[in-house]
């Protein structure tokens, strides 16, 4: 499947460690659609930001643990995820919709209906 | 809770191992005492695995999954894990354009080798915010005892 390395955003300060998401993302002719893997984030833990034209999302895993567990293998050791895209204006950002389903968020933000492509009669004369 | 399973146990080198982790991230190393069935890093679904007195923990990070075509075997010792992805991207036409495709999708199987002392006739899996936790019960005469002095 893919090879999401375990690349880390910088860290600006104050900011905890994170891993990038893997994601997907394809546009159409009403919107965009994104999927990201967020493995063990359940939806309590998940945050989505948009401040004017960016869109950040960050999510924490929580996985119940036995009592006493040790660790003996781990390739996964930051429980973080985040990643922030830049939007741009003809996405409405105030209609996004958001579904998290096993650890994958998909996100569908559509475009601003005058942004919709549109076919131009001609008409002959 | 969790944290216990995302870094190892300090120890009196755990400076190092942190900063040693640092630049595995700057360079990619493979920073782990390789098994003979391990994988590149980055490799999906990525394990982490730990350990109680009374089980041995295998945690499968495979978002996307159905629950029910996640096949887990316990042969021997060794527990492999197969399942497939399917791509939620639409074929590709005049419509679509995509810009990103790092989700991967397609068949995936891994394999770790447990402990000698687990019990394969106690197994439980079970998948989570695409997390599958599957856990193995330890032998009874693996668990610690308490030794009456006489």
């Amino acid at each position: 499947m893919s090879d999401n390395k375990q690349m880390t955003t910088p860290s600006a300060a104050g900011q905890e460690r994170a891993v990038l998401p893997a994601v997907d993302v394809f546009e159409d002719a009403d919107g965009i659609t994104l999927l990201a893997d967020m493995p063990g984030v359940p939806k309590e833990q998940l945050e989505l930001k948009v401040e004017g034209d960016s869109l950040l999302i960050e999510g924490c895993m929580q996985q119940p643990t036995p009592e006493g567990l040790e660790a003996i293998h781990a390739e996964v050791r930051v429980p973080r995820f985040r990643r922030g895209f830049t939007l741009s204006r003809e996405l409405d950002t105030s209609r996004i919709e958001a579904n998290l389903k096993d650890g994958v968020l998909t996100l569908r933000v559509p475009k601003h209906t005058h942004a919709q492509p549109r076919r131009i009669a001609v008409t002959a004369g | 809770m969790y944290a216990s399973l995302l870094n190892y146990p300090g120890n009196l080198l755990g400076q190092f191992e942190r900063l040693r982790r640092e630049l595995d991230d700057v360079f990619g190393v493979p920073d782990l005492p390789g098994s003979i069935r391990s994988v590149t890093p980055g490799t999906v679904p990525a394990i982490n695995v730990g350990r109680t007195p009374a089980s041995v923990e295998v945690y499968a990070f495979a978002p996307g999954l159905d629950a029910s075509k996640i096949d887990v075997t316990l042969d021997r010792g060794v527990l492999r894990i197969e399942g497939e992805r399917t791509s939620a991207i639409p074929d590709a036409d005049a419509q679509v354009h995509v810009y990103a495709r790092e989700r991967g999708a397609g068949r995936f199987a891994r394999a770790i080798s447990l402990p000698d002392d687990v019990d394969p006739a106690k197994v439980n899996a079970q998948y989570r915010d695409g997390v599958l936790q599957i856990s193995i019960a330890r032998r009874e005469s693996a668990q610690p005892k308490r030794i009456t002095v006489q």
